[in-house]
């Protein structure tokens, strides 16, 4: 299952979801909006996405994890729009029979979306706010 | 011909829109749209050497060819995750 949504991720049901009886391994990377940022605090951030092309960058990472690596299948969701402190902003589960792959893959994916999945973070500060920008 | 064009996050701020409809008069590729924006709205510039492109939603080098009715975007190095 690949998906942006505005509304907080239920972890737990996408990891349900993702379950049959051959996985002998599910892992789950859950990306936190964290109170820092080069020994900044931060109040807040805010996501946004150029959304029809992100979806498409989260379903091509999802079938090269699929065809990369020896997993079963994998799921990709990214909150956009206004998180608070310690909410989750991305969540990547990765279903297989054996473990090795399902860490292996669920580091690519998260790795790759940080690369080419057109979203940006704006993070909010006591004085001011940044948009955050990848290495290019 | 008509092309969209669409800003995304500091590009977005910088251009003071997020989107933009263009009638361009001849043949065009994606650098000469970046720069006649960037012309009309100086704030750019400052982009110039780390601006990204899409054409029609996947990524795309300065050089592509624009075409009518094509969606063209320009942003920032991706952050999200």
């Amino acid at each position: 299952m690949f998906g942006l949504v505005r509304e907080p991720i239920d972890i737990r049901k996408t990891a349900e979801d993702i379950r049959k009886p051959e996985d002998g391994a599910i892992v789950v990377f859950e990306g936190v909006v964290r109170n820092h940022s080069n020994d900044k605090p931060v109040r807040f951030l805010e996501y946004e996405a150029y959304e029809p092309m992100a979806l498409k960058k989260i379903e091509e990472i999802g079938l090269r994890a699929k065809n990369e690596f020896d997993i079963r299948d994998i799921s990709i969701v990214h909150r956009l729009g206004h998180m608070q402190i310690g909410e989750c902003s991305a969540v990547i589960v990765v279903a297989s029979a054996h473990r090795g792959a399902a860490f292996d893959a669920c580091r690519f994916a998260i790795d790759t979306i940080k690369k080419i999945v057109p979203i940006w973070k704006k993070e909010f500060y006591e004085d001011g706010e940044v948009w955050i920008e990848g290495a290019h | 011909m008509s092309i969209k064009v669409l800003f995304f996050a500091s590009l977005a701020e910088a251009a003071g829109t997020r989107e933009l409809i263009l009638e361009p008069a001849s043949l065009t590729d994606l650098n000469s749209v970046f720069e006649k924006c960037a012309k009309e709205r100086p704030l750019l510039e400052s982009h110039r050497a780390s601006v990204l492109f899409a054409l029609n939603s996947e990524f795309a080098r300065p050089d592509s060819p624009v075409r009518d009715g094509d969606e063209i975007a320009f942003f920032p190095p991706v952050s999200g995750g």
